[in-house]
């Protein structure tokens, strides 16, 4: 399967880790109080997919169906430690915004399941499209729940942006309305499942509108015909 | 090629190939740990030691020394605790200290937090390094969300009295948060076991000969409270 597209479109819509997989939930609730956070976690993962798919694809030639879990096991979480050793040693700012998320890649069932699923089939540059496309999905998600449980929670928008991205991301940085008592629940666990209850929701509500648009337009053509 | 080598039906189909591949897998992915850790290590310790300089520093202002904090360390054991005290000296005498104390928050989970004193026992500093409590309500002990535990500094064992060490609602003087209560309790709770543990170890931490008499009214107090 060549078709970049049609992977990309799996990535971010049809087939999104969290709003069509529902894999990642872990390490999804624990972090997207926020939407900086959420948007943290995000890449990190990116980065940990995009190269573990192409270090598995590039090996599934070798690697025996037998004791292919395992060892797609070794080797994500092999990324995920040096990830954590290197950004620790050499990009320290990054790692004291980002230094609780890393570990929790291991545990995020969107990895494997790109490894299992995907790139222990496809070529070596299919499956780092795929990576990325799906890595991409994923911070999309986490930054949607993020924002929302952010702004119906504290009422800001990407607080602590400058942390994580650099000073000149400060605009980012919004108040949405000033001496907001706070809505408590949305930061904590349950407000993730809720808004991402209502999010999942939403997403079927605008496919099933689309396939009876589809339908609807389908119908008169068919008429004629009877 | 070893691959086309490895793919020989004959190799490929023993029973020793699934376990060789992921012996191999398994050593080759130490081996790369192993070489990072090396690369990593001494950069991660110096990365550390600036993080609690800083943290040092937000505790102890820099006037008050003048040689390097974090290397000048003594162990002191306290009960079945053995605390790290750093030593902030100025022409060779100790002018303050500085260490960290641990105490469970809201849900039994640690909180580490940081004290400065003074010779005289009064307090330059107070920062909480780490915690989790629930975002919005108990994180109000971060010095980046709320002046709150600037609320320590100038205090000692004797300013409030040992009655006034809790929050408001415990008949205390400092101030607890709406809607939480047991963050901030705790808080002061560790605050003031520091201060008692500066004043019950003060010769040894201010490197003076133990010859010299505590000052007596301050441990008198300690054996007042209930």
């Amino acid at each position: 399967m060549n078709d970049y597209r049609g992977i990309f479109a799996d990535g971010l819509w049809r087939n999104n880790a969290v709003f069509a997989q529902m894999l990642a939930l872990c390490p999804l609730m624990a972090v997207t109080s926020s939407a900086t956070n959420g948007l943290g976690m995000g890449l990190a993962t990116t980065a940990v997919l995009l190269a573990a798919n192409v270090i598995i694809s590039s090996l599934r030639h070798l690697i025996a169906q037998e004791v292919r879990i395992p060892v797609f096991i070794l080797l994500i979480a092999a990324l995920v430690t040096l990830a954590d050793m290197v950004i620790n040693a050499w990009l320290h700012e990054l790692y004291k915004v980002l230094g609780l998320f890393i570990p929790l890649i291991v545990a995020n069932c969107a990895v494997l399941g790109r490894a299992e699923a995907f790139a222990s089939r496809q070529p070596v540059l299919a499956s780092a499209a795929d990576g990325l496309a799906m890595g991409l999905g994923l911070t999309l998600a986490m930054v949607v729940i993020g924002a929302c449980r952010e702004i119906l929670g504290s009422a800001t928008l990407f607080s602590q942006a400058s942390l994580l991205l650099g000073d000149g991301f400060a605009f980012l940085e919004t108040t949405l309305i000033q001496d907001y008592k706070g809505f408590l629940l949305m930061v904590l666990p349950p407000g993730g499942f809720l808004v991402l209850g209502f999010l999942l929701a939403g997403k079927r509500v605008l496919e099933q509108r689309r396939e009876r648009v589809k339908s609807a337009a389908a119908g008169p053509v068919d008429s004629p015909a009877h | 090629m070893i691959g086309d080598w490895l793919n020989k039906p004959e190799i490929r189909q023993s029973v020793g190939y699934p376990v060789a591949l992921l012996g191999g897998v398994a050593l080759l992915v130490s081996a790369v740990i192993g070489i990072a850790d090396a690369l990593t290590r001494a950069d991660i310790a110096q990365r550390q030691l600036e993080d609690l300089q800083a943290t040092l520093q937000q505790v102890v202002p820099t006037a008050y020394f003048d040689n390097d904090l974090v290397r000048d360390v003594v162990v002191v054991r306290d009960g079945e605790r053995a605390l790290r005290v750093y030593r902030a000296r100025r022409d060779g005498e100790v002018r303050a200290v500085s260490f960290q104390v641990s105490e469970p928050g809201y849900g039994n989970t640690a909180m580490r937090i940081v004290l400065g004193i003074d010779r005289a026992g009064e307090l330059l500093g107070v920062r909480v390094v780490s915690h989790s409590e629930t975002p919005g309500l108990g994180d109000k002990i971060e010095i980046q969300r709320s002046d709150w535990i600037r609320s320590f500094d100038g205090r000692s064992l004797t300013d409030p009295p040992p009655a006034g060490w809790a929050v408001k609602r415990d008949g205390g003087v400092f101030d607890q948060f709406t809607g939480a209560t047991i963050t901030p309790r705790a808080v002061v709770n560790a605050v003031r076991g520091g201060l008692e543990f500066f004043v019950a170890h003060r010769a040894e931490l201010l490197d003076e000969s133990p010859t010299q008499p505590a000052p007596r009214a301050e441990v008198g107090m300690r054996e007042s409270q209930p």
